[in-house]
């Protein structure tokens, strides 16, 4: 988060995504994990460095500002996790016993959890997904047409003509 | 100190990263980035309170944080897709992806 080229910042954030999927992995957590690999490492990486590079961002970089605006909000995210890591050792979570054995999490009870008694909010995630995904669509197109559509009478935007 | 509170404070140092990224960059997908972290932090919680809670045999479901974590990575998606989209679709029309440039909203 501190560094000055998009790219940079975009290979550094799927590292992080990596290493979360591993930590998944670790706690006993397969599906989430391969999930978490597919669609944060494999997916949004993708679609974000595309975005870096559609938005030209990469060129350059911005300069490093260290404006009061930027220092309060390093002050504050510090003083969140100065909250919740206070909160996290006086609560009992940091002295209670953990269950010694991970829970019974196997890919077929994954998938019968899913399938029987989580069956509509699954369904209602397929929904949105699908939403989500033509609302992108369309909101990436739409520019584009308006752009070719009145392009042999009606003058361009004033920041192309200028 | 036990796996889960490292758990949790390796989820709070993430939020933090996020919340900082969030703040202070100006770009508008370093923004959505740090979003995303704080994001994964909340799964975070998820996956080491399911695994190092204590389970009532009984009386729920033991496999609700891990379906939880699963939905709320579906909608981590949508929603990088459609901001990711809204960024290009706001750099078309300002020609910038800073938010310190986009005013047309201020008052």
């Amino acid at each position: 988060m501190t560094l000055r080229r998009l790219v940079h910042c975009a290979l550094a954030l799927t590292v992080a995504f990596a290493g979360l999927a591993a930590l998944y992995l670790n706690l006993g957590a397969e599906f989430a994990g391969l999930a978490q690999l597919l669609v944060y490492v494999g997916a949004i990486a993708i679609l974000i460095v595309f975005a870096i590079l559609l938005t030209r961002g990469g060129e350059g970089g911005e300069e490093p500002s260290f404006s009061p605006a930027s220092l309060a909000g390093v002050v504050v995210a510090l003083a969140v996790f100065a909250v919740l890591a206070w909160a996290v050792e006086t609560s009992g979570v940091a002295h209670a016993v953990p269950a010694p054995a991970a829970p019974e999490a196997s890919m077929r009870e994954i998938g019968l959890a899913l399938m029987q008694r989580y069956v509509l909010p699954l369904e209602v995630i397929a929904l949105m997904l699908t939403a989500a995904m033509i609302g992108a669509v369309i909101l990436a197109l739409r520019e584009k047409q308006t752009n070719v559509a009145p392009e042999p009478s009606a003058p361009e935007s004033p920041e192309l003509r200028a | 100190m036990n796996p889960l509170a490292g758990c949790l404070l390796v989820s709070a140092l993430l939020f933090s990263v996020g919340l900082a990224g969030a703040l202070t960059r100006r770009s508008a997908i370093l923004v959505l980035a740090g979003i995303e972290l704080m994001l994964n932090a909340a799964n975070l919680n998820f996956i080491a309170f399911w695994r190092y809670g204590t389970h009532v045999h009984g009386a729920a479901d033991p496999m609700t944080g891990l379906i939880l974590v699963i939905f709320s990575i579906a909608v981590a998606a949508a929603e990088a897709a459609v901001g990711l989209a809204l960024i290009l679709a706001i750099y078309r029309f300002a020609r910038t992806s800073d938010v310190s440039e986009m005013t047309e909203l201020q008052g």
